[in-house]
């Protein structure tokens, strides 16, 4: 029986790696993706343009924007001159953020009154426009302190913030470890959902099944090439994470791999009931989107997975991506030890358990 | 080579098309099921506004003081407090994911506070591992932090030490809820999804149904072939993107200050690229399947990844900006945004519509290049 | 006299990324008023031919006119009077028959009264007035045929392409088929058929017989037939096997060709051979040589050089199965029914140990929805098939193990080379290190698929595709072989190694079940079940079929015969 699946396996690598074209399928995806995902998928802000629309003309006002130009996230400052400019600024895109200081501002300062810098933002990126906020907000409580401690007054208290696992809040660091996961997940399916419909389009999957071979053969065939690719690509965005964007892997390589089979079983899982749903490779190529694409939404990559509505979240359990992403990331960046691991792992064990046994059950099912 | 266009020979063409997809149900699917799915989808499942931020406290202090700056916690709407004994359970929280982040109110706390010119540490530890979360622990701890501090100078009757504040105004979107530009910009994607998808598989299934060739051996021309295409898809398009945009103000409750003639215009200038692009690399390959894999990549990553739907196109490396402009997706991102929230802005949509006719020509353009009325 | 139309001069077709020419030097003049037809088996480059005609394909070299203009640089004008039937018919499968003339209408502008008049005249011609709302995808094959053909004639074509319109159709649709285009021919017509049976080239007045992308003979057909003249001769009152027979002569160096033939042999004799001698083939006492008329087939097969002789390699390799006359095969009440439509209706049958059992009937008659629930791969909607008493479909893999499978489409991974083909396949069936080794090299050897063992079976030609097929289906030695429709598109020499093969197979104590669309090729089976509309309208001896219509004028009824005639009977029963 093993060198009947020995069989299956071999012929399913060969199938997969010797074209060239097929080949590149798998490869080419995988670097395209590390060259541009770190770069490309970050919500920080950097570049941008501050405009200010001074209406005060003392010192402070212009100290203070000085500080906020040398910060990264400004690389020019637009200077306005009216209202209309303003609001010209703000609705055509000019400037994501416009700081307005009043007629009083320095003065006021000076004089030990509060004073207040009004920031208009493009509401139309909320997201941006708060994290810009959120800078701003920091360079002027730096200059209130400063100030305070210069005068000698005394700083009742002060917010110390450390960043762990990521201690410069480096998007990379949040992406590749995801990448892992999802470029995994496309390549999964792909292999055995679409090779399953590829059999049966061309008739070779009914060959299989005139054959001694039985389903669980069949699966166990699929599966573990699925597996092996899978893997392969994984050591190589792992290897590139730690050799080229130099993040520290923290945890253990063993857990990490460990924990894959079992992600790679639910999802096998998944391919295979799709593929027994389908009759074309066109039809499992819509069944492998329409599965891939709200799975990666849905992750927790985009966004977490506490932001949804709390039956979504529920739902979202069937996802085996949204528990693998958390076991990568734990793993690579946080050392997060095997008992904790655990609660992560079962939910994939469960799915893969139903998947698998589903598909088992389709394959013997649908040859009526 | 000249192609006139002969009304009679299109119209059939078109009457044929038509025909052919109300009876095609994938068609329909594509067209109407999967875009309303996709769009929940993006209207639930993507939201950037942390309203729910798990937190740790460790309270090493529990002196009064302390307990009232704990209490300015508890009560901030964005934040979700437990408590924990020290800060080791706490660091295991986090790594275990169960807290985002914690705060650490230390022993000497109220201390320091009553210690003249003493000032009081608080400590914030932040999961770095999701920056972005990690940005929200950092705000929504330094509002509550803030508050404390305000009230607690208002309740001894003191002023509190003169300070510069930032008052933030958002424009367009008054409470910064990401959903509002999220699934505008969702629509584009998903736009571009529909568009690729159903063109790409139309040449090609003809090439695979071997219609095409009788198609060929007749007087159509190379002109009427392109149309009869682009058309009928053209209108289930712009069916579908006003479906999207029903669900989003009715369902979603997205407000809508734009026009919707403004939307069509825009919307039509989109599609004609999509459809192009579409159209391009199903003539060019041939074969359905891979016409579809490829308009995914050539479409759906790039809309997602570089149109600045999510990502932020300024903070991106220059070389990768630069790209940015050749995606029509792009435009019609900025457009959508424009439209839903701040309504009709020219100089913005003129910019957009000038870059997404542009593309549309050229999508179209090169397909017609090389539409051959040849099996070569 | 007919005026010359088309005019080919030494054309030539290379595809890009493809080392032979598709078409090699071919020169030709196709005449109005008659038809030409196009014949070759697959590959051959007949639909290549026709594409260049229509101006679908530009030639690498060479010159074609057709009616004094070049179908690459006029090729708006050369529409106009071109009507072209793609293979597979083109019409569009979710549009009904109506739906389908009205836009071929459109495009070439048959408008008003004449579109009126057009129609009620094509509908009448081809029949199909009762079914102009009905789909084209629902149509059965026949119906396609006509309803393609219709639509090739909207707008008066002076020049009619139909490339292998006798795929997938039954034989009275086909024959009634030549009797529509007889007529168009007879209104001063070029039609140009191109096909690959050989028995419709004695049915055009013109042939062009192609192979490998080579003209190999053009003229009239009975010129080509004319040069086996004297030479075909029939063994007639043959007792005793006439497959063993058959073998026996074909072993003889004198012997070019041979085929059975209801109850007699027929042979080709090699140019200049002596007569041949009885005698020495055993051939019963009452046997005796006739002369007989000689075919076209006759002539084809000596022009491809012959055929392949009387032994099979692969029966010399099998060890002997041993084994009674029980029956392994059986099919009681199988039905299966796909919506309201009967695939397979009702049919029973039963195949002893070591006899060829043909299922006979055209495409889509339900052959192979048949031999798929045989095989376990359909669940029967009523009824049972068992093999060796197993039903397939849940019985464990041992059963399986003894079975061999080839299905009708081609079947092997075409993104593996021939040699890991052969390799996963007997690993699938357990052989594995000597014996694996010792499998797969004596299927090399026998198939002679040496030269291609590295590459993908994509670049093969037909007949190594199914060379291969059936070197997959057979490497594990089974006792039962399973054949859908084995022969289909290939040449006749590969056909008849084929036939050797399972002929041999069979005397080691092989069972076979084959289904096939060639009414010659039941001749070779012991018993046979002729299969149309899902039911078996007959079963029993190829000899018990054929006298059954057996007639004073027709004594001697070919199978083809037999089956019309039985066809007509069950739909007058059926009728009344």
């Amino acid at each position: 029986m093993l060198s009947r699946i020995a069989s299956l396996i071999v012929k399913e690598l060969q199938g997969l790696l010797q074209d060239r074209q097929s080949r590149a399928l798998l490869i080419v995806p995988v670097f395209l993706q590390l060259a541009l995902f770190p770069f490309a998928a970050t919500l920080e802000v950097k570049n941008n343009t501050l405009a200010v629309f001074n209406e005060d003309n003392g010192g402070e006002s212009i100290e203070l924007v000085q500080r906020l130009s040398r910060a990264q996230a400004f690389t020019q400052v637009l200077d306005l001159h009216s209202e209309v400019d303003l609001r010209r600024a703000i609705d055509n895109q000019e400037a994501l953020i416009v700081l307005r200081f009043p007629s009083d501002f320095s003065r006021a300062v000076l004089a030990g009154r509060p004073a207040a810098i009004q920031a208009i933002l493009d509401g139309r990126r909320s997201n941006s426009a708060q994290i810009v906020f959120g800078y701003v907000q920091q360079i002027v409580q730096d200059y209130n302190d400063e100030r305070t401690t210069n005068r000698g007054g005394p700083q009742l208290s002060k917010l110390v913030v450390r960043y762990w696992f990521n201690p410069n809040l480096d998007y990379v660091r949040h992406i590749v470890p995801s990448l892992v996961a999802i470029i995994t997940t496309i390549s999964a399916l792909i292999v055995t959902s679409l090779s399953v419909a590829r059999e049966r389009e061309q008739g070779t999957f009914d060959q299989l099944l005139v054959s001694p071979l039985t389903p669980g053969m069949i699966m166990v065939g699929k599966t573990i090439p699925a597996m092996l690719v899978a893997m392969g690509q994984a050591t190589i965005i792992l290897s590139a994470g730690v050799f080229v964007y130099r993040i520290p892997f923290q945890g253990s390589l063993l857990l990490l791999y460990g924990s894959m089979v079992f992600y790679i079983l639910a999802l096998a899982g998944f391919g295979l009931l799709i593929s027994s749903l389908c009759a074309t490779q066109q039809q499992a190529f819509l069944g492998v989107f329409s599965f891939v694409m709200p799975a990666i939404l849905l992750s927790g990559f985009p966004s977490p997975v506490e932001n949804m509505p709390v039956w979504l979240q529920y739902l979202d359990w069937l996802n085996p991506l949204r528990h693998f992403i958390v076991i990568v990331k734990s793993v690579f960046l946080k050392d997060l030890g095997a008992a904790a691991l655990l609660r992560h792992l079962w939910p994939l064990l469960v799915i893969a358990v139903g998947t698998l046994g589903a598909a088992n059950w389709m394959f013997r099912r649908r040859l009526g | 080579m000249s192609t006139p266009v002969s009304m009679r020979r299109l119209y059939a063409l078109c009457r044929k098309e038509t025909w052919q997809i109300l009876r095609d149900p994938s068609s329909n699917i594509i067209a109407f099921l999967l875009p309303v799915v996709m769009l929940f989808i993006f209207g639930y499942g993507i939201n950037l506004d942390s309203t729910a931020l798990r937190l740790g406290l460790v309270l090493e202090d529990t002196s009064p003081e302390a307990r009232r700056f704990a209490d300015n916690l508890y009560g901030s709407p964005y934040l979700r407090v437990t408590a924990g004994q020290n800060r080791r359970e706490m660091e295991q929280a986090m790594i275990e994911g169960k807290v985002r982040g914690f705060v650490v109110v230390p022993v000497d706390f109220a201390e320091q506070l009553r210690r003249p010119g003493g000032t009081a540490p608080l400590l914030v530890v932040a999961d770095g591992s999701e920056p972005n979360t990690a940005n929200f622990v950092q705000n929504y701890v330094f509002g509550a932090w803030n508050g404390w501090l305000k009230q607690r100078a208002a309740e001894r009757g003191e002023t509190p030490p003169p300070a510069i504040s930032v008052e933030p105004r958002f424009w367009f979107n008054p409470s910064a809820e990401s959903r509002n530009y999220l699934i505008p910009g969702s629509i584009t994607i998903i736009m571009t999804v529909i568009g690729a998808l159903l063109t790409s598989l139309v040449i090609a299934r003809e090439w695979e149904r071997g219609t095409m060739e009788a198609l060929l051996a007749s007087p159509v021309t190379r002109a009427e072939l392109l149309l009869s295409k682009l058309l009928p898809y053209y209108a289930l398009g712009i069916l579908s993107l006003f479906m999207c945009v029903g669900v989003a103000v009715v369902l979603l409750r997205v407000p809508f200050r734009g026009s919707l003639l403004v939307l069509w215009v825009v919307g039509s200038l989109f599609l004609g690229s999509g459809l192009g692009l579409g159209l391009l690399l199903s003539t060019v390959l041939r074969n359905q399947f891979n016409a579809a894999q490829a308009a995914l990549n050539a479409a759906f990553l790039p809309a997602l990844m570089l149109s600045g739907f999510i990502y932020e196109i300024r903070s991106m490396p220059e070389v990768i900006q630069a790209f940015t402009y050749l995606i029509p997706a792009r435009y019609f991102v900025t457009a959508m945004q424009t439209i839903f929230q701040a309504g009709s802005v020219w100089p913005v949509l003129l910019r957009s519509g000038l870059f997404l006719l542009a593309a549309a020509l050229f999508f179209v353009g090169l397909t017609a290049l090389k539409t051959r009325r040849r099996l070569e | 006299m007919s005026e010359a139309l088309v005019h080919l001069d030494a054309v030539r077709k290379v595809f890009p990324r493809s080392k032979q020419p598709a078409l090699e030097g071919l020169s030709a003049v196709l005449f109005r008023g008659r038809i030409t037809g196009l014949i070759g088996p697959d590959g051959a480059g007949k639909t290549t031919l026709m594409r260049l005609m229509a101006g679908l394909l530009a030639p690498t070299s060479g010159r074609i006119q057709v009616d004094g203009l070049d179908p690459i640089s006029d090729p708006a004008k050369l529409r106009e009077f071109i009507g072209y039937m793609p293979q597979k018919f083109g019409l569009y499968e979710d549009l009904s028959v109506m739906e389908n003339l009205e836009l071929h209408a459109d495009l070439r502008g048959v408008l008003g009264e004449e579109r009126i008049t057009t129609f009620k005249r094509l509908l009448e011609f081809t029949d199909l007035s009762r079914f102009t709302t009905r789909f084209a995808g629902k149509l059965s094959g026949g119906m396609k045929q006509k309803l393609g053909l219709a639509c090739a004639l909207l707008g008066h074509p002076r020049l009619l392409l139909l490339d292998e319109p006798g795929v997938g159709v039954d034989p009275i649709s086909r024959r009634e088929l030549w009797k529509m285009v007889h007529e168009l021919v007879a209104q001063g017509l070029a039609v140009v058929w191109s096909t690959a049976y050989l028995e419709e080239a004695e049915l055009c007045q013109e042939v062009l017989l192609m192979n490998d992308g080579k003209l190999i003979f053009s003229g009239q057909p009975q010129e080509l037939t004319s040069r086996v003249h004297d030479r075909s001769w029939q063994i007639r009152g043959v007792t005793g096997s006439r497959r063993q027979l058959l073998a026996r002569a074909l072993r003889r160096p004198e012997v070019m060709d041979g085929v059975i033939q209801g109850h007699n042999v027929r042979l080709v004799l090699r140019p200049g051979s002596a007569p041949l001698n009885l005698g020495e083939l055993d051939a019963g006492p009452r046997a005796g040589l006739v002369p007989v008329t000689p075919r076209f087939e006759d002539a084809f097969i000596e022009a491809l050089g012959g055929g392949p002789g009387g032994d099979s390699a692969l029966a010399q390799k099998l060890a002997p199965v041993p084994g009674n006359h029980d029956t392994v095969v059986e099919a009681v009440d199988l039905t299966k029914k796909f919506g309201n439509f009967a695939a397979t209706d009702h049919v029973n049958f039963a195949v002893k140990r070591g006899e060829i059992f043909g299922l006979l009937g055209p495409n889509g008659a339900g052959k192979s929805t048949t031999f798929r629930m045989l095989c376990g791969l359909l669940t029967p909607t009523s009824g049972t098939a068992r093999v060796m008493g197993f039903d397939l479909k849940t019985s464990a893999s041992q059963a399986r193990q003894q079975l061999g499978y080839m299905a009708q489409k081609f079947s092997q991974y075409s993104n593996l080379t021939v040699r890991q083909n052969l390799k996963f396949f007997s690993g699938a069936y357990g052989l594995r290190g000597e014996r694996q080794r010792q499998a797969v090299e004596g299927m090399v050897e026998i198939f002679k698929l040496h030269p291609y063992l590295d590459t993908t079976p994509d670049t093969l030609s037909l007949g190594f595709k199914q060379r291969l097929a059936l070197a997959c289906a057979v490497m594990h030695e089974p006792s039962i072989v399973f054949l859908d429709e084995p022969t289909s598109g290939v040449d006749p020499v590969t056909r008849r190694e084929f036939w050797t093969h399972i002929n041999g197979v069979v005397e080691k104590g092989v069972t076979v079940v084959v289904t096939t669309h060639f009414m010659d090729e039941a001749e070779y089976c012991d018993r046979i079940a002729l299969v149309f509309r899902g039911k078996i309208i007959a079963a029993g001896t190829p000899d018990q079929l054929q006298d059954q219509v057996a007639t004073k004028e027709h004594p001697d009824p070919s199978m083809e015969d037999a089956f019309i005639s039985l066809v007509e009977a069950e739909t007058q029963e059926s009728s009344s």
